[in-house]
């Protein structure tokens, strides 16, 4: 349970560590918060030869709160999203799904960005990001600036679109406009902060008649990434958001989930917890919405 | 070709210990084998048990996942830094004992940390308050209760001076 042997460097800048990238390729590895890696290299199912920190690079820890879009730099420590209570107003799925993040000792290091790149198919903070359609930006020595939408970031376990001499340095969360915003995020996991069992998260809006007009969802740890459902949200778009429709949308997203088993639960049971979850965060969303102004 | 050891200063329990350290060692066995601080368990080694809790900069961490080359220039509080003075035990390490807060003895140090903490945030936590801190922490033998119950005995009276 100790990591093979490996060089370390703390980047000076992201200009510094996206060198060092260039420099040595699918040898070297990115260090955050640490809170995904420093474990997977403990198993050995990870062995850099390179580790550069980019943990203390202040350029990646920005915060932007503006009208129509919220920019977090891929290096925020999760810690410190659980008490930005700005976000509430704006993007409140984000810090929804922090509170089922971990414990607070792997949230005090672990960072959004080590958290999205990571992409374990069962992780809160990926699927928030992708049902919020949010926009990843990577940065490489050669190639600039690539922005990649969170629906083509996630390609499979443990596996994105970020390629070897890129780094994730923000992601640019949309804010819906207009009122009647509700959101909604649960999930059923062994202990609270464990890897989820199968979690879903929402956001719709409704109008003044109480009509859904904009609706997004998601399913986690049921798949190889997180789902969302574009085609079945649409179903919920026009209509007044009743137990019947849900519990309809919910199935219908359930029975394309492809989950897995093992010790802890199987399929057919991750599957139905996708149902049940995805049914109540909806919703909770819709009752979220309709307090709202 | 073995990668070359880096020099960190790492300040534990008030201290700077100067090293030369293999990148791959573990803030928790840099403690443990460089220090001879063994107050500090090992436990999962992967970020499960919490039992190798510290706090960094005042912040709990665990310090199995984290390598000694990323605390350099950091200010890191062991189990042995936690009582006001040497022979003494801090207010919460006192409500361990007199609440039977332990049995084995080997979450100890993590859930002392993990309290520690929390009563630094929160002078009175409530029990939800309590149950949140300690949820990275797993105890085997004594079950939870006894821990609970010990952080409320600590913080119930004045305050929680010192933790």
């Amino acid at each position: 349970m100790k990591a093979a042997p490996f060089d370390y460097v703390r980047a000076e800048s992201t200009m510094h560590a996206l060198g060092l990238l260039a420099e040595h390729g699918g040898d070297a590895k990115l260090l955050a918060g640490g809170q995904s890696l420093v474990p997977m290299m403990a198993m050995r199912l990870a062995r850099p030869a390179l580790l550069v920190d980019i943990h203390r690079l202040t350029d990646l820890k920005s915060i932007f709160i503006e009208a129509g879009r919220i920019t977090l730099g891929a290096g925020v420590r999760q810690c410190e999203i659980e008490v930005k209570s700005e976000l509430d107003s704006s993007v409140p799925l984000v810090r929804q799904a922090l509170r089922w993040v971990g414990h607070s000792q792997t949230r005090n290091r672990g960072t959004l960005g080590g958290s999205l790149v990571h992409a374990d198919p069962s992780a809160e903070l990926p699927l928030a990001t992708l049902v919020l359609g949010a926009t990843m930006r990577l940065h490489s020595q050669t190639g600039g600036e690539r922005r990649v939408n969170a629906s083509d970031f996630f390609l499979g376990p443990m596996f994105t679109a970020v390629s070897e001499s890129e780094c994730l340095v923000t992601v640019d969360y949309p804010v819906w406009q207009g009122g009647r915003i509700g959101s909604a995020f649960d999930e059923t996991a062994i202990r609270h902060g464990d890897f989820a069992m199968a979690s879903a998260a929402c956001q719709l809006q409704l109008d003044a008649q109480g009509v859904c007009r904009r609706a997004s969802f998601g399913l986690g740890g049921v798949s190889g990434t997180p789902l969302s459902f574009p085609g079945l949200a649409q179903r919920l778009e026009g209509e007044r958001i009743s137990a019947a429709l849900v519990a309809e949308v919910a199935h219908a997203a359930a029975r394309e989930s492809d989950p897995g088993s093992d010790m802890h639960a199987g399929a057919e049971y991750r599957r139905h917890l996708a149902a049940v979850l995805l049914s109540r965060v909806l919703l909770q969303a819709a009752n979220d919405a309709l307090a709202a102004h | 070709m073995p990668p070359s050891l880096k020099t960190v200063e790492i300040k534990v329990n008030g201290i700077v210990r100067p090293r030369a350290v293999e990148p791959r060692t573990t803030l928790v066995d840099f403690l443990r084998d460089e220090l001879g601080l063994t107050g500090t368990h090992v436990g999962c080694e992967h970020g499960v048990c919490g039992a190798c809790s510290v706090l960094l900069d005042g912040q709990p961490v665990r310090s199995c996942c984290m390598f000694a080359v990323q605390a350099d220039g950091l200010s890191v509080t062991t189990v042995e830094g936690l009582a006001p003075e040497r022979g003494q035990l801090s207010k919460i390490q006192d409500s361990f004992c007199e609440k039977h807060a332990l049995q084995c003895g080997y979450c100890t140090p993590g859930m002392l940390i993990a309290c520690h903490a929390l009563v630094a945030a929160h002078p009175h936590p409530s029990e939800a308050q309590i149950r949140e801190a300690i949820s990275g922490n797993l105890c085997r033998c004594t079950g939870y209760q006894q821990i609970v119950d010990a952080v409320q005995h600590a913080t119930a009276t004045e305050g929680a001076e010192g933790g």
